[in-house]
Formats: C-alpha cells, structure tokens, sequence
C-alpha cells in the first residue's frame, strides 16, 4: 500500500464548488422572476387544476364509447388529411433540394447566395404551420390548398436545412475526383454529392411526412382542411364520442405511418 | 515540347508559404517519381497541375496551355486531359464499380451526367467502360457497390475510371500509400504498365523509396516547398532518396524568407 505526503499548497485539488458568475445569477434570477410572474398571470391554482381533473372525467365519460355512426365521413376526412401531407411534403421536399445545396458551404455559387438563402430557410421554419395555414387561408381560402401550401413552407423550413447540413458533412474526395475528369458543378452535384447523400434525404423525407401527418391534423382547426375541420366541428356541438372515434382514428394512422416509415428508414439507411 | 512545364511557382495557404518557386519540365511519355517528406508540398504540386488549387504566382503549363489563373469552361476542357490518382482512391459511395469508371467519361460528355448514367450511357461507353475494368482484373465486379472492396481493388476501379478518361497526362498523389506492400506494388505495377501501353506523361509522388528505386524514368525530390533533387533514376541511389527524408523540414516550420532554409533535424 503506498501512502502520500500532505500536497504541497501548490497541488490543492479546485474547490468542490464554484461561485456562479454575475452573468449567471442574472439569469438565474430573470428566469426566477419570469416562472413567478407566469404562474401568478395565468391563475394556475390548485382549485383551478382540481376543477380541470373533474372536467376531464367528465369529458371521458361523455366521450365513451367511442360513436362510429360517422366512420366513412371520418375516413374520408383522415384520407383528406393524408393527401394533404403528401402532396405537401413531396412539393417540399423536391423544393428543398435546391435551397439546401444553395445554403450548403461547399455548394453554394457565391456566400451572398448562402446568406439570403439560408436566411429564407430560417423564416419558412421560425413561423409556425398553424401560421402559414392562416395565411394561405386568406390568400386562397378554405380548404386542403390552404393547408397543403402550409406544409409545403413547414417542410422547406425543416429539410432545407437538413439537407444543406447533410451536404456540408460530405467528404470532399469523390467531388474532387469527379471535377479532376473536367465534370461541371451540376455533374459533381447529381454523380458525387446526391448518392452520398441520397439515404439521409430519404430518412429526413420521411420524418418529414409524420411530422406533416400530425400538422395536417391540426391545420383543419383553422380551416385548412382534412381531418381537424371535423374534429374542431365535433368538440363545437359537444359531440365528445363522436371527437373521440376521430382522436382513436388519428392515433392509428399517425402510429402505423410512423411504423412504415421506421420500416422503410431501417431498409434505406 | 513538354508535356507539363512548370516556373516559379508559389503556393501558401494562409501563412504556410507551401510552395517556393517550383521549377519542373516534364517532356511528353516520361514518368517522373516525386519524392519528399509529409508536407513538403507534393500534394499541393499535383492539385495546381490539375486547377484543383490555384497557384498565388507562376506558370503551370499543360501541352501549352497555362492553366494558372483560368477557370470555368476552359479549365474544364484542360482537366479532361489530366487524369488524376488519389491516395484515398475518391470514389463515390453507394454507387456501382462500373458507375465509378463510367464517371472518368464525365468530361468528355455533352450529355454530362446523364449520359454516364449506366441505364442510358450509349452502348459504345458501357463498352470501353466495361473494357476499362476488364484491363484492371475487375470486369467481374462491375455491379458491385465499391465499399465491398479492397483497398487495392478500389485503387484498380480508380485507376479504371482514369483510364475511361484517357488523358494524355498522369497525376497520381501516393497512390499507394493507403496499401499494404504487396498490393501497393501490384497496383504502381498496372499503373505504369497501362501508361506506357498509352504513352501517357506520368508524375506520381511516392514515399517508399523501394518503389522508386524501381519505377519511373526520373526522380524528383521536394523539401519545404522547394526542389531539392532532379535526376534520371538510373544516376540517383536509395542513399541520396532517403537524404530527402532526413533532417525533415516541413514547410509549416520554415521560414518565408528566400535563401537558404536551416535545417533542423527532427527528434
């Protein structure tokens, strides 16, 4: 067994705690100050939240069983609703790969091109779909158009920037080699970037249609169309059966697109 | 008239001062072996031959042509006559081997990538691709994926894709220095074969002296950024080509300066 000297000054371990800086007690305090304020604006009371457990007994109560009288209105809406994510996200998607490889370090013609483009991407994905559906309401009204061009924006927000992050990390060799031969920009694009970075664009379209499948869903709350018009209709007249065979529809569908998509990823990737 | 003449040629990447004034004449069919330590400048020599890199000052001239300083179209029409081997091999993952050599006739296409497509390249191509691997011992594994390969057998599909090319100069950065002994040497042996078969105009750096020794017509030895030696390989011994790796200076060391460089002996 070896033993040690007492450690010269010099060797003493750092201290087992450190003093938080200003900064971080100024933000610490800030967030503090904003929790309290939040709480005390929006009421959150223990009666309140008790009242809230009761209601919602009470909305399961009403809501079983679930009402199938309207089951072919419904899948119609949810089949709608389908559409709605796939005319979307492929638009999307096929819009993506331009502005990805137009934002992408090692693709773009010119940094100016980078910056706007990638500042484009950056605003289709800070504005919420629920947002664009609102807009494209008043720009084309009600309906699944509305809500297609909603999905459309979402997707290019989220697999823009997917992609042109996909195309950044590609190894420079290959693109190298193709350029060494006398191929142009796009010959290098379409023969050395897009197969190594085709499985990746494939996994994140597919992330991109379940996440579109349950913006479709909700997009009906504001008119544009598919399955949410119903069930905004149904919880309006108090139809919570009815609402909730929707809810048990949209569960299936959402779960068993997931299901096939993780399928299809495992098999691509 | 030289295939490849080089004058004064600088390079530097940020402060790296990576190339000192190169000055190198190649004549038409010889093959020159390029020798020198990591970081002495020989890779960044064979990206400005090639327009990979552009050069801060000097003359690189192919067949006539100085492609220091042109871009787009031109460089482009000078490129498809340079065919280039790298140490990595560079191909394109998840594609075919046969995909991989049909991409060497990229630059000499009008259809661009479309027409080295292999389901819609003209007969005639599939053809000489087809050949191409045949000539390289791999004809058998045209419809593989490349990552199943080896790394001799990747060096072959890249030596196949040069080939589709068919350049009229050689540059080949170690192209065997990801093998291991015996493939490197079966592979710099295909090589040089196939470029006398084409009387093509070779340089192709190296590091293992044995293969120098061996191979090529003349032997040029780079330290920190300059030449340092130029002979034909018959007058230059494995004595003279080690000193090229002793006393190592890399140029990230050395100073800008002009004049003599001092020498320090690495540890």
């Amino acid at each position: 067994m070896s033993s040690f000297n007492a450690p010269d000054a010099n060797l003493a371990p750092p201290p087992r705690f450190r003093r938080p800086s200003p900064f971080a007690w100024v933000v610490g305090l800030v967030f503090l100050a904003l929790l309290v304020q939040g709480v005390m604006v929006m009421e959150i009371t223990p009666t309140r939240l008790a009242k809230g457990a009761v209601n919602l007994v009470d909305f399961i109560g009403r809501a079983f069983p679930p009402n199938p009288a309207d089951l072919d209105v419904i899948a119609e809406s949810m089949l709608e609703t389908l559409y709605i994510a796939l005319v979307g996200v492929t638009a999307g998607v096929i819009l993506s790969v331009p502005f990805a490889f137009l934002a992408a370090r090692n693709t773009t013609p010119h940094i100016a091109v980078r910056v706007v483009t990638r500042f484009v991407i950056a605003a289709m994905r800070t504005i919420p779909d629920l947002v664009w559906a609102l807009i494209f309401v008043v720009a084309v009204g009600l309906g699944p158009l509305a809500g297609v061009l909603a999905i459309v924006m979402d997707t290019i927000g989220f697999a823009a920037r997917f992609f042109s992050e996909r195309i950044e990390e590609v190894h420079p060799g290959p693109s190298e080699a193709l350029e060494s031969t006398g191929a142009g920009r796009f010959s290098v694009i379409g023969g050395a970037i897009m197969p190594e970075t085709l499985a990746s664009m494939t996994a994140t379209s597919l992330f991109s249609v379940e996440k579109a499948l349950r913006s479709a869903v909700t997009l009906g709350l504001v008119g544009a169309g598919g399955i949410g018009v119903e069930l905004a209709a149904a919880m309006r007249l108090f139809n919570y059966d009815e609402a909730l065979t929707i809810i048990i529809a949209i569960l299936i569908c959402v779960l068993g697109f997931e299901q096939l998509s993780s399928a299809i990823r495992r098999h691509v990737i | 008239m030289e295939a490849i003449r080089v004058c004064d040629l600088h390079k530097s990447y940020g402060d790296v001062h990576v190339l000192r004034g190169i000055e190198l004449e190649i004549p038409r069919a010889e093959c020159v072996i390029l020798l020198g330590a990591n970081g002495c400048g020989k890779s960044t020599l064979i990206r400005c031959l090639n327009g990979l890199a552009q050069p801060d000052r000097g003359v690189v001239d192919i067949d006539g042509v100085d492609i220091a300083g042109i871009r787009g179209r031109h460089l482009r029409s000078v490129r498809r006559r340079i065919g280039v081997v790298f140490q990595h091999f560079n191909l394109v993952p998840n594609v075919s081997v046969f995909q991989n050599v049909l991409y060497g006739a990229l630059g000499g296409q009008p259809g661009g990538l479309l027409r080295t497509l292999p389901a819609i390249a003209p007969a005639e191509l599939r053809d000489r691709a087809m050949a191409c691997l045949d000539r390289v011992g791999l004809a058998d594994r045209a419809g593989q994926d490349c990552r199943q390969l080896s790394g001799g057998q990747q060096q072959r599909v890249a030596i196949a894709r040069t080939l589709l090319q068919d350049p009229d100069v050689l540059l080949a950065d170690e192209p065997v220095a990801s093998l291991d002994p015996r493939a490197g040497r079966a592979v710099m042996e295909l090589l040089l074969d196939i470029v006398r078969e084409r009387g093509m105009t070779v340089l192709c750096s190296l590091h293992q002296l044995e293969l120098a020794s061996e191979y090529g017509d003349r032997v040029v030895g780079m330290k920190a950024g300059r030449i340092e030696l130029d002979a034909p390989r018959a007058n230059v011994s494995r004595d003279v080509m080690g000193g090229l790796y002793q006393g190592v200076v890399r140029v990230d060391d050395a100073p800008v300066a002009e004049g003599p460089l001092p020498v320090t002996r690495s540890a």
